[in-house]
């Protein structure tokens, strides 16, 4: 089981969090002018990299809020946690 | 059934309240008397789900009109004058006080907010507390809980939420033990679970 650092609470099981995908994906900031393609673009597409990789987690049976992590799809290693709204920090 | 019986059975539901896991109150007795773990419930406690802006004054004043401060630091708890107010979020707070003081206290978390961006809840039924006390309190928890709960952590005046057994509960670590804040429709299970975990400690 993963061991995910949660920016509010500290150290939690990985089951108490929800998993939610690849992170700072922006809304559009006009979806009407979107074609289809585009609009499924920004639904659908997401990045898979076989390495570093920002994505946000909800620590749902804990203080509920969401945040963001930089994780190894590699290795499962959490490099960084980092809270919602900040920016994604840089790895060496 | 006659109309009498009925009727009869209707005022029986009328009378007085039930509290989640008042079914285990014998249970939790047996179970609490060789010493060395007490279980117990404590029914009907007034919940208030509080959510505001930490840095704001509304916050403040809050805590002013509580006379208890609204803590800022995760999983703290802040006591005084018979309540206590448990850390949820970094906006939400859970303030804990005696049976039937649910009204007078949204009123007063109300007059504090005067206007500003606030949330006053009632969740009292939402949640029954469960007394986890002795010295082996800590060993029976440990059986469903992967949080380090050693007092050098956990010790009075903390509160975590996170999963006891695969069911999310409040914890607070109390003087003699903890409180388990358990939902209501969980606490038949968490009170099974918490007397099968503790069989082998009881005296």
């Amino acid at each position: 089981m993963l061991l995910i650092a949660c920016p509010w609470c500290g150290p939690r099981d990985e089951a108490e969090f929800h998993y939610g995908g690849q992170a700072h994906v922006a809304h559009p900031e006009d979806p009407a002018a979107l074609s289809d393609e585009e609009w499924a673009r920004y639904l659908f597409f997401r990045d898979n990299p076989k390495g570093l990789f920002a994505e946000r987690w909800s620590h749902a049976a804990g203080c509920r809020r969401w945040f963001n992590a930089v994780r190894d799809t590699a290795t499962n290693e959490i490099h960084a946690v980092y809270r919602a709204g900040e920016p994604r920090p840089v790895i060496t | 059934m006659t109309a009498e019986s009925v009727a009869g059975s209707v005022a029986e539901f009328a009378i007085g309240r039930r509290s989640p896991a008042a079914a285990y109150a014998a249970r939790f007795a047996a179970a609490s008397a060789g010493g060395a773990i007490r279980l117990a419930e404590i029914p009907f406690l007034t919940h208030l789900n509080v959510r505001a802006d930490p840095a704001s004054p509304a916050a403040e004043r809050i805590g002013a009109a509580l006379g208890v401060p609204l803590p800022v630091e995760p999983g703290v708890v802040t006591e005084g004058g018979g309540l206590s107010v448990l850390w949820l979020g970094p906006d939400e707070w859970l303030v804990v006080g005696p049976d039937g003081a649910a009204r007078e206290l949204t009123e007063r978390i109300r007059d504090a907010a005067a206007g500003e961006h606030v949330s006053v809840v009632d969740v009292s039924a939402q949640r029954t507390t469960l007394v986890v006390a002795g010295e082996r309190a800590r060993d029976v928890l440990a059986h469903g809980c992967a949080l380090d709960l050693h007092p050098r952590e956990f010790g009075p005046g903390r509160c975590a939420q996170t999963l006891l057994a695969r069911t999310g509960v409040v914890l607070v670590a109390v003087e003699d033990g903890f409180h388990v804040l358990v939902r209501s429709s969980f606490a038949a299970y968490a009170a099974e679970w918490l007397l099968d975990a503790s069989v082998e400690y009881r005296g």
